[in-house]
This record gives structure tokens, C-alpha cells and sequence, in this order.
């Protein structure tokens, strides 16, 4: 299924120099102009995860690897496969894997998606814990079915069974973890950028995280793979490579379905999650000296099920939200934040919810930077809900 | 030969092997010619005993199967065909909502199944009764789950049929078709790992079983394909009985059945004749021995049968089929007639014995059912539970105002059939 041209392939990887042009400015699709004033995005700041281990400036790639690394080294359940990910993946995450723990666990598959995560179900539902690849979330769609009626409903249609020490409590799949890179890099267009996280967050039974950091992909990813539902983890491949932050070398769990509060605030919260953190950081930070209020900035971290308390308890605090994400607005995760509040919190709103997210359209190539929520709209949405 | 050289030197220079990875065995040659599948013969059908219960090759070893063992494969056909034969009706009184015969298929379910080990993992489509049967699941676990009672091991949640027990080590039955395929792939691949890291245990398979319409999905394809490159100890059983639904095998493929998919798998591949219960136990047998051979491998059985039944309590196959055809079917040849006539002709069975099972096999299967019906359903809660490992916040939150609203409109729902009534809910009122 990755029928990525080769060019656009080695550019997501990050292995070639992008093309200069004659005026030796990069040649980007996504690059705002020098002179934006709010389109240039800050790193927010990370929770002060404490940790009495050493740690090392590592990014997100190497982050996951760490834990992918940590969970094959522990618990000899756990497998890890899928296209190309015996050389290292295409974006490096399981580099040194196969070499390390053997080609029996650490394995490429033959190029069917509905094959890895069948696959996958199966191993799970006979006490594995396999960490399955899809190469680009917009290659999940063939492994769909798997997921919305195998993965998802297992347990359910199996029945409750009592607990016993081989930990088979029912014909569940616990411990199945499908990983896949997700969302925008600039360049990616319709088949590279896809963030199809609301078409899983509508299916009881899954698990939806997607990490923001090198930080908290490690004990994200870690608490996934113990986790006894199964758990789809979306990577944002835009950051694999962005910013390091320092990382435990141990081993620690971030739970899931907890929300963090990234930045705390009086007058309005913004609610995201993955990559639009940054902008909604920058967004924030304008908005502040601009307008003199104060925001608060949640990070979902687990997209369903969703920690509604932390959401509910901001807005009751603040009366003002706006919700960020990538994908389209039609449907997405926004819908589901905002009708919760406005029944959650509706005596305390001062201004109806706002979402910033992709456009009703695709990614087309040329188009990414109008497309997704950048800077200026996440602040332009902040100004007219505290304006309202 | 002019240049001197021999024949077999002569060949391999004319013809050397080709070095592209994709097929590293195969040879150049100067014919232009098309493989063509529709000449080649078809994959014979194995076999036994032929339509009358006589052995066709009298000069081979008798089979490995006990007179006793064998009366126990008829005894669970006949189950089979006695409790489809009453679900069936009471489907058409309305008792429950929907049911499926095994008719004419009984012997692939019972003959594999008893080839297997008891702890060997089973993922099912929806036409192996007999397999639950042969495992030892109960008359009260099959009514039970029938009835959708408080004792129904899937809680009620499930349409009739879809029976599952990790007990009896097979996995539940889920309604797409084909997607069990590479679950038994994964499985076997876990059990083989598995056995890799506690040599002491006995080594296990797994065995899979779907229809030919189901081996159209690309799950199928998939599953076959990375079983093979994964080398998982696995046996697909197909059960080619003629129709998917309506849809004749003329329609559903062009190729030699699903047979000739298993040699283009890379995989060792056997063609069955369904009815012939010993060939069917003696085939998956050796199936389950080369399975495990050599750290595993996938191996394809294709058992061939005709439906005499309708696809299911909702479809009537006369719409499509002659009634003529199945008639025919029926008296011509049957995995349960075929045993028969296999045991009567050895003196182990007669008549009167078979009368006597009948009518036990009856009262065995209307007890069950009368205890079932009269079950209670599940309590409410089954109906959010199992979904995660604990219920969310977001569940609960729902319990409380579904409880709300059925208190508040005691006359929109009866909650009584429920095991605990609305109590049964397990939330506290709001």
C-alpha cells in the first residue's frame, strides 16, 4: 500500500536537503511568509515529569523506539510488525528492534493492512501484546473492518470471564497496540497527511491516543502496550524528527485517558491535542500580550474515551472554549468536545465553542497551510470568543 | 548435441535459472506460452469409504479410528441434526429469532474436530455446530445462548448461533465473514512463540474454518499469505458447500475451488470429500502432524459438501435452487447416512439403536431447550460491559440516565425479564 513516490518518500523521512530555488529560500508548501506575525509556531512548554532516572535529549522517533524498546525487553509477550519494520521502519522507529530481539518478534509482514491487524487481533486474543505498524494512517482504511468489528467488540461479543492467573480473563485482544504516523508534514497531500482519529473515536470498545512530545509518547505508548483494551496510537510523523526534550532512560507509564494541563488560565481554554499544541501554544502567547487575558491550554492525550472532568472543570472555571485539531472539522473530534460542554457547561458559557480544524476538504498539496489550523485562526478564534 | 556438449549442459545453458528475487526457481525459456488453469486438471477429492459406507481401496490400512470413536462422530452428527432440525422450527413458531442448520456439513465440523486436540484453538464461521459438539459444549450451553438467557456465555449480546468458549478453547463466532482468518494466522503464530518460550507443553494449532464465499474476502488472502511467510502452524478447513447465500461456486470463482489458492500460497494444500467423515478426520490429522512440522507451517484443507439446508431462518434457497436439486442431494449422498452405513455394515450398529438414540438425542435437546426459555436475560448492565476492561466515566454517566429515564417512563419498558430488573442496571438513581 505505501505507494509513495520515491521524492516525497525520502523527503517525509527527512533524508534529502529540500530543494533550493533560485533565490535560495527552501522551497516549502507550507512555510508562512517571513513577515507573518503569529504564523510561526513555539514548542509548549512539557509537564515537569518527574523522574528520579537519568534522562537524554532524545525526539519522538527516538522516543518510541526507547519504548517499543523497553516493552520487547521486559515482557517476552510483546511483538512488534508490520510493513518494512524489520530494517527499522520507514521513519526509523523500530530501528536496531529486529537485530536486538530476533526476527521472531520483531518482524516484517507481507503489504496488507488488514492482514497486520487480523494478524495482530489474533496473536492478542491468544496473550500476545503485539505492537502492529501501519506504515501511514492513511493506509488504516483495509484494516477498518478488523478493527471496528473484530478489534473493538471482541471482549464485548465473548462475554466477562472470571480472571485466572494466565491473565485470559475473556477472548479479548488486551495488549494490541496499532501504531500509525499520522497527520501533516507540509508536503504530504492527500495520501501523506490524513489524521483519521474521529473515524475511531466513534467506535466503542477502541482506545484513541496521540502523543504531543518525545516525553509523552514514551509513557503513552508504554501504558498503550500494557493496556487491556486495544489501543490505537497516532503518531504526528511531523514531529518525529522536531524538537528533543529530555526523556527518562526508565521505564514510566502516562495513563490514559487523563488530560493534561499544559498552561493554566482564567478567561478561555483551548482544548487540543498532537501537533496544533504548538500552534495553539504560539496562538496563546500572542493572544495574551494582544488582548491582556489568560489562557488555559488542555492537551486531550487520549482522544476516547476522553477525560471530560478536566475539560468540564476548565470551562466551569473559564466559560470560553475553543477546540483545535487538524482533521476536519465535519464529524471530528471538536463536535464531540463542544457538545459536551455546551451540556456539561452550558450556564457557565459566555461564548458559543469555537473549532479551528481542517477545512470540509482533502489535503490537497499545494493547499496544507490554508488547510490546517495554523496560529492566526487558533488566535483569531481565541479574539472573538473572549470579544463575543 | 553439434557443440559438443551434454544434453543436461545443453539445457541449462539454454535455459539457466533467472535471478530475479521475486522467483529465484524459475528457468528462461523460448516458448510463449500462457499458463493456462482451465486445462490443467482439477485437485482430486480425497476419500475413505464411498457413498454407501464401503471402503474404496480395499488394500490399504483400515483408518485409525475405533468402532467406538466412530459411533461417538455419528452420535454428535446426529445431535447436530436432531437440535437443527427443533431450532429450526422453533425459529419458524417465533421462539427465537434466528437460527442455522449444519445440514449435509455435519461431517466436516465433527470428523475435523475430533482430529484435533482438545487444547488446540478453533475460530469458527457460523456453520460449525458440530464443532462446539465434538468439544464437549453442552445442550444447556448451546439453548443458553440460543435463548440469549442470564447463562449465555456472550451475555445476550449476540445473535443466535454465534456460540464461543474459551473453555472449550474456540473463539466466538462473529458475523463478517472472513475476518477469523488472520486472527487464526496471529493465534498461531502466539501458540508457536508460546511453545518456542515453554518447551515443556505440547505444541498446539490452530484450525480455522470458512465457506468458499467467505475465501472471496481479502482477509482470506491476506491470512493465507503472511501464515505462510510467517510459517504459523495453522489449519484452514474451507467448507465448499456450493453456495454463498444464493451465490452459486460459478459465480463466486473461476479458479480450481479454493484448493488452487492454497498452491499459489506456497502452501501444502488437500482436496476432501466432506461427506466421507473418516477422510475428513484422517486428512486434518495428518493436517495438524505437518502443521507442526519443522517449527510450523499453514496447511489448507478444502472439504467439499453440498447445503442442503437454507442459508439460514431468514433465506429460502428454492428461490434460487431447484427443490429437485436438494432432494437429489439428499438421497444420493450424507456424511450422517454414509457413517450409518459404514457402521451397520461392521455389525455396530442396527435399527433399533438407532431409534433409541433418536429419541434420547430428542428429549435430551426439548429438556435443554425448556430450561433455557425459561431463563431470565442477563442483567441490564451486560449491555455496556466488556466493551472496555472497566466501564468509562462516559458509560456510566449514560447507566445513570438511561435508569433515569426508565423510571421516569415506567410504562415505555419492561425491565422485568432482566436478571435484577432495572437494579440489574448496577447504577444508583440519579
Amino acid at each position: 500500500m505505501p505507494s509513495t513516490p520515491r521524492p516525497i518518500l525520502r523527503a517525509l523521512l527527512g533524508r534529502t536537503t529540500p530543494t533550493r530555488t533560485n533565490n535560495n529560500r527552501i522551497r516549502s508548501y507550507s512555510t508562512a511568509p517571513s513577515n507573518a506575525r503569529l504564523n510561526h509556531s513555539r514548542t509548549p512548554n512539557s509537564s515537569s515529569l518527574r523522574s528520579t532516572s537519568k534522562t537524554s535529549r532524545i525526539n519522538l522517533f527516538q522516543s518510541v523506539n526507547a519504548a517499543l524498546s523497553h516493552a520487547l525487553s521486559t515482557d517476552e509477550r510483546v511483538l512488534l510488525f508490520g510493513e518494512d519494520v524489520a530494517f527499522g521502519g520507514v521513519f526509523r522507529c523500530s530501528m536496531n528492534l529486529s537485530s536486538q530481539f530476533g526476527s521472531d518478534r520483531v518482524f516484517n509482514t507481507p503489504l496488507s493492512e488488514q492482514g497486520i491487524v487480523g494478524f495482530a487481533i489474533g496473536a492478542a486474543s491468544e496473550g500476545m501484546r503485539p505492537v502492529a505498524e501501519i506504515q501511514f494512517a492513511d493506509y488504516v482504511y483495509p484494516a477498518f473492518d478488523q478493527l471496528v468489528n473484530e478489534a473493538a467488540k471482541m471482549r464485548f461479543r465473548s462475554g466477562v470471564w472470571t480472571e485466572g492467573k494466565e491473565g485470559l480473563t475473556s477472548m479479548a485482544c488486551g495488549g494490541l497496540v496499532v501504531r500509525m504516523p499520522c497527520g501533516g508534514v507540509g508536503h504530504g497531500a492527500l495520501y501523506h497527511s490524513q489524521s483519521p482519529e474521529s473515524l475511531f473515536t466513534h467506535v466503542p470498545g477502541l482506545r484513541v491516543v496521540m502523543p504531543r512530545s518525545p516525553l509523552q509518547a514514551k509513557g503513552l505508548l508504554l501504558a498503550a502496550i500494557e493496556c487491556p483494551d486495544p489501543v490505537i496510537f497516532m503518531e504526528p510523523k511531523i514531529l518525529y524528527r522536531a524538537a528533543v526534550e529530555h526523556v527518562p532512560n526508565d521505564a514510566y507509564t502516562i495513563p490514559l485517558s487523563m488530560a493534561e494541563v499544559l498552561k493554566p488560565g482564567s478567561d478561555v481554554t483551548v482544548v487540543s491535542y498532537g501537533t496544533p499544541l504548538y500552534n495553539c501554544s504560539a496562538a496563546i502567547s500572542a493572544a495574551e500580550k494582544d488582548l491582556d487575558i489568560s489562557c488555559e491550554l488542555i492537551d486531550l492525550r487520549t482522544v476516547y474515551p476522553w477525560d471530560r472532568k478536566t475539560v468540564l472543570d476548565s470551562i466551569r472555571k473559564t466559560g470560553r472554549a475553543v477546540v483545535v485539531h487538524e482533521s476536519m472539522v465535519n464529524a471530528g473530534v471538536g463536535a464531540e468536545v463542544a457538545a459536551t460542554i455546551q451540556e456539561g457547561a452550558f450556564l457557565r458559557l459566555e461564548a458559543p465553542v469555537q473549532r479551528v480544524a481542517g477545512w470540509s476538504t482533502h489535503v490537497g498539496l499545494v493547499y496544507e497551510k490554508f488547510n490546517l489550523p495554523d496560529v492566526a485562526r487558533v488566535y483569531d478564534a481565541i479574539k472573538k470568543t473572549v470579544e463575543y | 548435441m553439434e557443440l559438443g556438449v551434454p544434453a543436461t549442459r545443453f539445457r541449462s545453458l539454454m535455459f539457466p535459472s533467472v535471478h530475479f528475487p521475486g522467483a529465484v526457481n524459475s528457468k528462461f525459456t523460448t516458448a510463449l506460452d500462457f499458463e493456462r488453469p482451465s486445462e490443467k486438471p482439477a485437485m482430486p477429492t480425497y476419500r475413505y469409504m464411498d457413498q454407501d459406507g464401503a471402503i474404496v481401496d480395499k488394500n490399504r490400512e483400515p483408518i485409525d479410528v475405533s468402532d467406538e470413536e466412530a459411533i461417538k462422530m455419528y452420535k454428535d452428527m446426529l445431535t447436530v441434526s436432531i437440535m437443527d432440525l427443533i431450532m429450526f422450527d422453533a425459529q419458524r413458531q417465533g421462539r427465537l429469532s434466528f437460527y442455522m442448520v449444519s445440514a449435509g456439513e455435519e461431517g466436516i465440523a465433527v470428523g475435523s474436530a475430533a482430529a484435533l486436540n482438545p487444547a488446540d484453538v478453533i475460530f469458527a464461521q457460523y456453520r460449525e455446530t458440530g464443532v462446539f459438539q465434538q468439544r464437549g459444549f453442552s445442550l444447556d450451553e448451546f439453548m443458553s445462548q440460543l435463548f440469549a438467557n442470564c447463562k449465555d456465555y456472550g451475555k445476550g449480546r449476540n445473535m443466535p448461533v454465534h456460540y464461543g468458549s474459551r473453555k472449550h478453547n474456540i473463539h466466538t463466532i462473529s458475523s463478517p465473514l472472513a475476518t477469523q482468518i488472520p486472527h487464526a494466522a496471529g493465534a498461531a503464530y502466539a501458540l508457536k512463540l508460546q511453545a518456542a518460550q515453554n518447551p515443556n507443553e505440547e505444541p498446539r494449532v490452530v484450525a480455522c474454518y470458512f465457506g468458499e464465499g467467505a475465501a472471496s474476502e481479502g482477509d482470506f488472502h491476506a491470512a493465507l499469505n503472511i501464515a505462510a511467510t510467517r510459517n504459523c502452524p495453522v489449519v484452514f478447513i474451507c467448507r465448499n458447500n456450493g453456495y454463498a447465500i444464493s451465490t452459486p461456486t460459478l459465480e463466486q470463482y473461476r479458479g480450481d475451488g479454493i484448493a488452487s489458492r492454497g498452491v499459489g500460497y506456497g502452501i501444502e494444500t488437500i482436496r476432501v470429500d466432506g461427506n466421507d467423515i473418516f477422510a475428513v478426520h484422517e486428512v486434518t490429522k495428518e493436517a495438524r502432524r505437518r502443521a507442526l512440522e519443522g517449527g510450523g507451517k499453514p496447511i489448507l484443507i478444502e472439504a467439499m459438501s453440498y447445503r442442503v439446508s437454507h442459508h439460514s431462518t431468514s433465506d429460502d434457497s428454492f428461490a434460487y435452487r431447484a427443490k429437485v436439486e436438494v432432494e437429489d442431494w439428499k438421497r444420493r449422498d450424507n456424511p450422517i447416512t454414509r457413517l450409518r452405513k459404514y457402521l451397520e455394515g461392521k455389525g455396530v450398529w442396527n435399527e433399533e439403536k438407532e431409534k433409541a438414540t433418536r429419541s434420547a438425542i430428542r428429549k435430551d435437546v426439548l429438556a435443554a431447550f425448556n430450561r433455557a426459555e425459561k431463563e431470565k436475560r442477563p442483567a441490564l448492565r451486560n449491555m455496556m460491559e466488556g466493551v472496555y476492561a472497566q466501564l468509562t466515566e462516559e458509560q456510566e454517566a449514560q447507566m445513570r440516565q438511561l435508569r433515569d429515564i426508565i423510571e421516569r417512563y415506567p410504562d415505555e419498558y419492561d425491565v422485568s425479564e432482566f436478571e435484577g430488573g432495572l437494579d440489574g442496571l448496577g447504577v444508583k438513581r440519579s
